[in-house]
């Protein structure tokens, strides 16, 4: 049994051991670098009303008060009152805001990571209009840089910085592509020179569902992509985003980059991974310091926007009813809203809408790096009850996502609560239904 | 001086000051760290996000549907007080006479409700505050993120509704003095507002432009 110190990585971005006083003088240097007008108008206009816990599923499932989005804000609150903040020198002197320790850090890393995929849906809720999820990503910059990440999260994102792969894995990943190629009788370009589109994969469709990458191959070569994959830029995900390291991130964002201006590509593919299309589509240009030198799109995007030209045909599905579940990143924060159902409308999908949708869904409960976390598990499976009792309540026999990060979740949820349900693939239904 | 003489003559103009650059420095001092531009290629154009943040301005006032079974309860009790205090600070005979006085103008066309109809609402802002309180106390989430801030704003609150309504009904002692203390209440409060939680009077509008113009240049929920 491990505790929760056990589970911090302890070491900073630089990959060094931290004494106490350097890890609180780290976050004290990330909460610093990240505090802006935006942040600190974010940071003031609260009022205390609590209704962020209404819309968190977390605080939701458990009706435990510390489960409170903005209470999670709490740590890089106190740090800008101290430093930054209108009357910083007033409540300086007069000790009224004492520095944040890393003892108080420690306490808040379930706050920053076991409890808070991101999602964004307290955001949604607020009436003040606090972005209430970009002060958690903030916070948990803060715990990055003093070493207080979990390690499943902090040695995954170095890891794939140094390497471009979050760890080891029994074979490299472009023979991993290869062999699906292979296995799936279909043609996976890889490491072309130059292509127009370059693509990415998620790590877990990889190593857990070759048939969507499979499915993805398919329909570019359908539709006469002129595409590749690269082995120094094959994943998706960016465990930097997910760690809160800055510093990791840019690097493993750089990676994509510098490959996808490598062989002249004017559009990266994000597959089916929602937080992969937030740290590329949405991150990626600021955190590198310059616009990007071509266009990002998620795959269902991309499709959507082939169905519209007549590039894309497709033929109907028959008979059964489908939830679908729309990845906080892609829909809610992404603005992805239409692509999906306009996919699944071509198809003729019986689409049996849930309760909480598009922009208004409840997250899978695995996104933003909480699949990864087996401490956060017990916690992820309260919220996530809450999630299949809503699509069980649709009454839809099938159901469908369009993130690979979400439909780890569910199948991990899945076979806790012998739930009768697959999660199955959206592009992966697109390819079983090109007419060709 | 007199204690009334005192609360609506240095007290108030002191508080006034304090107010007035107060509230001015906690906007300027946010503004001061700059706004940083998204380099990200935006999914709709400048024109639509303003209109995106425009709409979040109001729209933020009126919960969304999917929140509505957690949260009306509480939202239907804090506008309810809030458009109360609206109601008596800006349309309350008195309190129409204290600004015309206060700033020298002379706007006949300003509408007053009647005193009986501002007592009443009085009474009901009073309770609505009161069931705010206790909510604030016995809701776990909002107990726990209550600081000195939420309980000392509210404490000022009631002292300037309870004082008011001794005042009109002639209550609690000698008039001058109650609204003596009604009006260094409000001294209070003025004094207060920059510093604390009573700033999202302010705050409200940026905050909600803002984040409704980011959302919408990504075309996100909103």
């Amino acid at each position: 049994m491990t505790t929760a110190t056990q589970t911090f990585s302890r070491q900073g971005a630089s990959g060094t051991d931290l004494s106490p006083s350097e890890r609180e003088e780290h976050a004290m240097q990330a909460f610093a670098q990240n505090f802006g007008a935006y942040a600190a108008l974010n940071l003031e206009a609260c009022i205390h009303c609590g209704m962020c816990a209404d819309a968190c599923h977390f605080y939701i499932a458990t009706e435990d008060p510390k489960y409170t989005p903005i209470l999670k804000a709490e740590p890089f609150k106190q740090a800008f009152r101290r430093e930054s903040g209108a009357f910083a020198p007033f409540f300086k002197l007069l000790g009224l805001k004492s520095k944040v320790t890393v003892d108080q850090l420690e306490e808040w890393q379930e706050l920053l990571f076991d409890s808070c995929n991101l999602c964004g849906r307290c955001s949604l809720i607020c009436p003040m209009g606090i972005e209430v999820a970009e002060l958690i990503e903030i916070g948990r910059r803060g715990m990055a840089e003093a070493g207080l990440a979990p390690k499943a999260l902090a040695e995954r994102a170095q890891h794939q910085a140094k390497t471009g792969q979050p760890e080891e894995s029994v074979r490299p990943y472009p023979e991993v592509l290869t062999d699906i190629g292979r296995d799936h009788n279909v043609e996976i370009p890889l490491d072309r020179d130059s292509a127009d589109i370059m693509v990415c994969l998620p790590r877990t469709d990889l190593e857990q569902n070759p048939e969507s990458v499979a499915a993805m191959a398919r329909i570019l070569n359908s539709v006469g992509a002129d595409y590749t994959f690269r082995s120094d830029a094959l994943i998706a995900e960016n465990y930097g985003y997910y760690a809160g390291s800055t510093g990791l991130q840019k690097k493993i964002t750089q990676r994509v980059v510098d490959q996808a201006e490598k062989i002249g590509a004017s559009l990266v593919l994000v597959p089916e991974c929602g937080h992969a299309y937030t740290a590329l589509r949405w991150q990626a240009a600021d955190i590198i310091g310059e616009e990007l030198p071509f266009r990002v799109r998620h795959i269902t995007e991309y499709l959507a926007e082939l169905l519209a030209d007549g590039k894309l045909k497709l033929g109907k599905v028959n008979g059964d009813s489908f939830a679908f579940h729309d990845p906080c990143q892609l829909v809610r924060k992404g603005g992805i809203m239409d692509a999906p159902r306009e996919l699944m409308q071509a198809m003729g999908v019986d689409l049996r809408e849930m309760e909480n949708k598009k922009g208004f869904s409840f997250c899978c409960g695995g996104g933003g790096g909480v699949n990864d976390l087996e401490s956060a598990r017990p916690l992820r499976h309260r919220a996530q009850e809450l999630k299949l009792r809503e699509i069980d309540d649709t009454g839809a026999r099938r159901f469908l996502t369009s993130c690979s990060d979400c439909r780890v979740a569910f199948n991990d949820a899945g076979e806790h609560f012998n739930w009768d349900k697959k999660t199955e693939s959206l592009v992966e239904l697109v390819a079983a239904n090109i007419k060709e | 001086m007199t204690l009334l003489e005192f609360a609506r003559g240095p007290m108030l103009h002191f508080a006034l000051i304090v107010f007035v650059f107060g509230v001015l420095w906690r906007l300027v001092s946010v503004s001061l760290l700059g706004w940083r531009k998204s380099r990200a290629e935006a999914r709709n154009p400048t024109g639509k996000a303003i209109t995106g943040g425009a709409i979040a301005v109001g729209n933020r006032s009126w919960p969304h549907p999917e929140f509505l079974k957690r949260t009306a309860f509480g939202e239907a009790v804090g506008y309810g007080y809030h458009i109360g205090l609206f109601a008596i600070v800006l349309l309350g005979a008195p309190h129409v006479i204290f600004w015309k006085n206060l700033f020298g103008i002379s706007a006949t066309w300003w509408p007053t409700i009647p005193g009986g109809i501002i007592s009443v609402i009085s009474i009901v802002t009073i309770f609505l505050m009161l069931i705010a309180t206790i909510r604030r106390y016995m809701h776990p989430p909002l107990r726990r993120i209550s600081n000195f801030d939420d309980w000392f704003s509210l404490a000022i609150l009631y002292a300037l509704m309870i004082t008011g309504v001794l005042a009109v009904f002639g209550l609690g002692g000698r008039y001058e003095i109650i609204l003596a203390v009604h009006i260094i209440s409000f001294n209070v409060l003025l004094i207060w507002f920059p510093f604390g939680k009573l700033m999202h009077a302010f705050y409200i509008f940026p905050s909600r432009f803002i984040t409704g113009y980011k959302h919408e240049k990504k075309g996100a929920a909103s």
